[in-house]
């Protein structure tokens, strides 16, 4: 595969929100603002990215027995050395997303991909696998976020176009389901042309 | 390929890993620990300067039982207290800081933390309306509760119960002010 094409399949043909359909805990709980979803896709993708570099440097040293514990610990480690670092120097992100930064830990797409690719392919290839997941998961996140603010709060990353309220169930968990699977029906049928 | 799945080397890279990992997380701590601090002691400051008048000097944290619960607050010097309270919402523990001037009456109210539902009771903290009532707020002449039991307090549109644990909050921490002024 062309390095170009790793990073545009994690954006089409393996989108990890549309098509994998992983990691679907932190999709469907923070993505109540286009905002949220935003950094919410932002902070995974730091884990993945590192993660898989790291993960494509030791496997080849790492028996295989363990190498589920061994990749938990690495993406464990990055997951809190993130949190940490946004609770010093970005404290409002870090309060709106709080819980879910360490349950990205147990995200199935960061260690999704440490098993299925970064094990088995070069330090470089990873980076670029990671990068293109990465944007995928966020773009995906992003979109989400657009059309529940849109129909739940009447604005666009904070900025109000209506007044008042807009349908409330869109913030909340049955719209999230909602907006996933008609963003997912639409999404598969645009990609198979 | 990888090294052979023995007791011996898994034990070995497991440690390693670990070690390597603990090694890194420590750094990060080390570096962050102080910046941490400094955002939760801005933050602090921030919502004093919110809910209180100016004033001159820095606030004192202290400490207090009231009722059987413990409170925290900050004691400005000529302004006031600055109350911490925390009750139970909708969604989970509600904490609010309340200034209260020195005249027992409420000044201003900052939510510190919250859980509640996004665009219903977490409007606690972005509407207006809702907030600004209880500024001004003599807790002797008015009743802190939602109207609904009975009180003057406005609640917010289908929020009821978060409206309901932030004028308890608020009246908690009436009720720790009117603690400390007839203990002194």
């Amino acid at each position: 595969m062309s390095k170009f094409g790793l990073i545009t399949k994690g954006l089409l043909k393996e989108n990890p929100t549309f098509v994998l359909v992983l990691g679907m805990c932190p999709t469907l709980a923070t993505t109540t603002s286009a905002m949220n979803g935003l950094e919410m896709g932002l902070a995974t993708m730091f884990v993945l990215i590192l993660s898989n570099i790291v993960i494509s440097l030791i496997s080849p040293v790492v028996p295989d027995k363990v190498h589920i514990p061994v990749y938990i610990v690495v993406i464990a480690t990055f997951v809190t050395v993130l949190q940490l670092l946004m609770q010093a120097f970005v404290p409002e992100v870090y309060e709106t997303l709080g819980l879910f930064i360490p349950l990205i830990v147990v995200n199935c797409i960061v260690l999704g991909r440490a098993e299925a690719f970064a094990s088995k392919n070069s330090v470089g290839d990873s980076t670029l696998d990671g990068i293109g997941i990465g944007i995928g998961f966020t773009l995906s996140l992003t979109v989400i976020g657009i059309v529940r603010e849109i129909l739940g709060s009447g604005s666009v990353f904070g900025w109000k176009f209506i007044a008042g309220d807009g349908i409330l169930a869109f913030v909340m968990a049955p719209g999230a389901f909602l907006v996933l699977g008609y963003l997912m029906v639409l999404f598969n049928k645009l990609a198979k042309r | 390929m990888a090294a052979k799945s023995n007791l011996k080397n898994m034990a070995l890279s497991l440690t390693l890993v670990c070690l390597v990992c603990s090694a890194v997380l420590g750094s990060v701590y080390a570096v962050t620990s102080g910046p941490i601090r400094e955002a939760e002691q801005a933050k602090t400051t921030a919502s004093i300067a919110r809910v209180l008048p100016a004033f001159e000097g820095q606030p004192t944290l202290e400490s207090v039982c009231v009722d059987g619960v413990d409170y925290n607050y900050y004691r400005a010097p000529g302004a006031g207290y600055a109350v911490i309270s925390t009750v139970v919402g909708f969604g989970g523990p509600l904490t609010l800081m309340v200034g209260i001037g020195e005249d027992g009456v409420v000044y201003n109210t900052v939510v510190l933390s919250h859980s509640e539902t996004p665009g219903l009771g977490a409007k606690c903290t972005t509407e207006q309306g809702f907030i600004d009532q209880f500024k001004g707020w003599d807790p002797a002449a008015r009743q802190l509760a939602v109207r609904k039991d009975g009180g003057e307090v406005d609640a917010i549109t289908a929020s009821t119960i978060t409206s309901r644990a932030y004028a308890k909050a608020v009246a908690q921490s009436c009720a720790v002010y009117k603690h400390l002024s007839e203990n002194e």
